[in-house]
């Protein structure tokens, strides 16, 4: 569904992406590990195609197609759908009314502000005054509304409560199994690219394969729950000789 | 006998300031306009009105019906058409009416605004112009609104009103003002002097919409004064072409824990200038003040202006002024301004001026939203802060303003 190639981004005139290569095939949840900087929300939000985010080198395909050049919105309406880590405010524009022009002539999601508590929220001016957890959940209720084939999730975990967590993580994984997404019809297996720091919302979806980042490049992959395991116990530092054991075998 | 001498001289310096520039506004050549007509058909009902001249109330958020409204008033030119109340508690009548029957009317006729602060009103002095009257009884919650409405019909008319509110001790008031033009009329003038006097705990919320056309010019002189514990709500709305409005409503909050809060929304479209300012002279212990105002220069120029005066202990005061500039042309000028003269008080401004957040557009295009339908909705919610509790059919023309406006060439 996603292939990354060979991928070069800059940001306000620096490098941060050198060269990402990765895919996430329909029906997988893949996990993006990496310490701070390393380049994973950089990523997520040049394949989603934000402005400030200049591809130097490379190319994104969805589906099969190159989507490099396309705005933002053609990218939506294709299908790919984003929580963002640090939304901007949108003073003046109430949660409802953001859920229901993205679930634009469909009903928006009824059931999603209750089971994730945000119903009181609703009247409330989108991402003003949110705490870290509030602002998850938001995104998540405007991605139900959205309905993508293809998820970006920058870590749906972090700031998040520890009583909220259970109903956070059962919204993402009740999401990437629904089988219909907007703008294709029928065929099932809707696909995730989600970063996490602390592995929790792996308690929750069933990943499927594993990247870690460094230093703007994917410096290895593999299972996620071994990869999570290893970082854990050695930390970041083994990326790199991670990276020279991968290189020296190959 | 002193009433007689008085006016004399207040008419001597009306005289004077026959030709007194304002402070601020391009100086209007009043010799190019003449006076309005004063002896229009009157009707019972607005409901008599005829369907052009309905749509044209109805445009500038008055209701034909009268349909949930506590009275109406409608000036045409300078002929009182309309002028009922229906409930209990308040009354409605032309100014020239009131002035008749009560003696003590001359404790607030141009006792608020000078005639001689410049030519304009000056103009309306000697004219007598007439406006409505309207007070609250003390005590009386008149729910409802009251609204008004002052039309231009004429062509190359100078209209010049004088409108006076009184709200009683303990009285609620609810006051909602539609300024418009006749269809065909190009160009016009409309010279409007307001008093408006809220008395110990009285509340006085007051909605103008300015719904002009391209060739007016408007020149408001509005000043409030208010006694202790008294409210003063103001909203403004200003969203069709005009040729210039320069207006600086103040509120003179004397006595002790006032509040007033300004909010101003406007779009300069090309060829408009607006000078749209709101001033507070705190001078009543514990009194506190709010002004939000959110413009857009679409091709034309805004020059936004707040002015906060704290002169007694314990005053407080944010002023916040943001403006939008869509394409080239426009021009948005921000001017807040703090006099503190005592110590113990807190006043604050922030102003912002600037296109539209590139990253709030792009967030609503990665919900699926077209450029232009982002750029809308951004835009109807930068607006919907300056007019947070207005009636639902005044925000259903605030929509439609929008739509009309440029917002292309971000």
């Amino acid at each position: 569904m996603l292939e990354i190639e060979d991928l070069h981004v800059e940001v306000g005139g620096r490098k941060i992406l050198k060269g990402v290569n990765l895919s996430v095939m329909a029906g997988y949840t893949n996990v993006l590990f990496g310490p701070n900087g390393s380049g994973k929300s950089t990523l997520l939000m040049s394949i989603m195609g934000f402005g400030g985010y200049k591809v130097t080198q490379g190319r994104i395909l969805f589906n099969g197609e190159d989507i490099t050049k396309l705005s933002v919105t053609e990218r939506a309406n294709r299908g790919i759908g984003i929580m963002m880590q640090r939304p901007p405010n949108l003073v003046g524009v109430n949660l409802r009314n953001m859920l229901q022009v993205t679930a634009k002539d469909r009903p928006a999601p009824a059931e999603g502000a209750k089971e994730l508590d945000m119903e009181r929220f609703l009247e409330r001016d989108v991402n003003v005054g949110f705490s870290g957890g509030e602002i998850k959940r938001s995104e998540l209720l405007q991605l139900e509304a959205q309905n993508p084939c293809l998820y970006l999730l920058d870590e749906p975990e972090s700031g998040v409560d520890l009583v909220s967590i259970e109903k956070v993580g059962h919204k993402v994984n009740e999401l990437l199994h629904g089988t219909s997404c907007a703008g294709r019809k029928g065929r099932a297996g809707k696909a995730a690219l989600v970063i996490t720091h602390t592995g929790q919302i792996l308690d929750y979806i069933e990943a499927d394969r594993g990247y870690v980042m460094c230093n703007g490049t994917v410096m290895c992959s593999g299972n996620p729950r071994e990869l999570l395991q290893e970082i854990s116990k050695m930390g970041y530092e083994e990326c790199i000789k991670c990276k020279l054991r991968l290189t020296t075998v190959n | 006998m002193q009433a007689e001498t008085d006016h004399r001289e207040l008419r001597r310096k009306a005289e004077e300031a026959k030709d007194k520039k304002a402070a601020f506004g391009e100086d209007i050549d009043l010799e190019k306009f003449k006076e309005g007509s004063k002896d229009l058909e009157k009707v019972k009902a607005l409901s008599e009105l005829g369907d052009e001249e309905k749509q044209t109330l109805l445009n500038a958020g008055v209701v034909p019906s009268e349909e949930g409204r506590s009275g109406s008033f409608v000036l045409m030119d300078e002929s009182v058409v309309h002028s009922s109340s229906k409930v209990q508690g308040v009354e409605v009548m032309p100014v020239s009416e009131a002035l008749k029957k009560y003696s003590w009317m001359k404790d607030y006729y141009w006792k608020a605004v000078s005639p001689e602060a410049d030519k304009y009103t000056a103009r309306t002095f000697m004219e007598e112009a007439d406006g409505y009257f309207i007070r609250a009884l003390p005590g009386a919650k008149v729910k409802a609104p009251v609204q008004t409405c002052l039309m231009l019909k004429g062509k190359g008319v100078a209209q010049t009103v004088h409108n006076i509110v009184i709200v009683e001790e303990g009285a609620e008031l609810d006051v909602v003002t539609g300024c418009s033009t006749s269809k065909g009329v190009e160009r016009a003038l409309h010279l409007g002097i307001s008093e408006f006097y809220i008395k110990r705990n009285a509340s006085l919320t007051f909605t103008m919409v300015h719904n002009w056309s391209e060739q007016i010019g408007v020149r408001p002189r509005t000043v409030i004064v208010q006694e202790e514990g008294s409210t003063f709500i103001n909203n403004y709305v200003a969203l069709r072409p005009v040729k210039t409005i320069q207006t600086y409503p103040t509120a003179r909050m004397e006595g002790r824990n006032c509040f007033s809060r300004f909010n101003s929304v406007a779009i300069a479209h090309k060829g408009s200038e607006l000078d749209l300012g709101s001033r507070a002279i705190l001078s009543g212990e514990g009194s506190r003040c709010e002004m939000i105002s959110r413009t857009i220069a679409s091709g034309g120029k805004v020059i936004a202006r707040g002015q906060m005066i704290g002169k007694a202990k314990g005053v407080k005061g944010h002023l916040e002024c943001r403006g939008l500039i869509f394409g080239e042309g426009g021009v948005q000028v921000a001017i807040p301004e703090l006099e503190a003269y005592v110590p113990d008080l807190e006043m604050t401004h922030e102003a912002a001026v600037g296109k539209i957040a590139q990253d709030q557009v792009e967030y609503l295009m990665a919900r699926g939203l077209s450029e232009d339908e982002a750029v809308g909705i951004i835009v109807r919610g930068f607006l919907e802060v300056g007019i947070r509790g207005l009636p639902e059919n005044l925000k259903k023309e605030i929509d439609k303003a929008i739509e009309h406006t440029d917002m292309k060439s971000m």
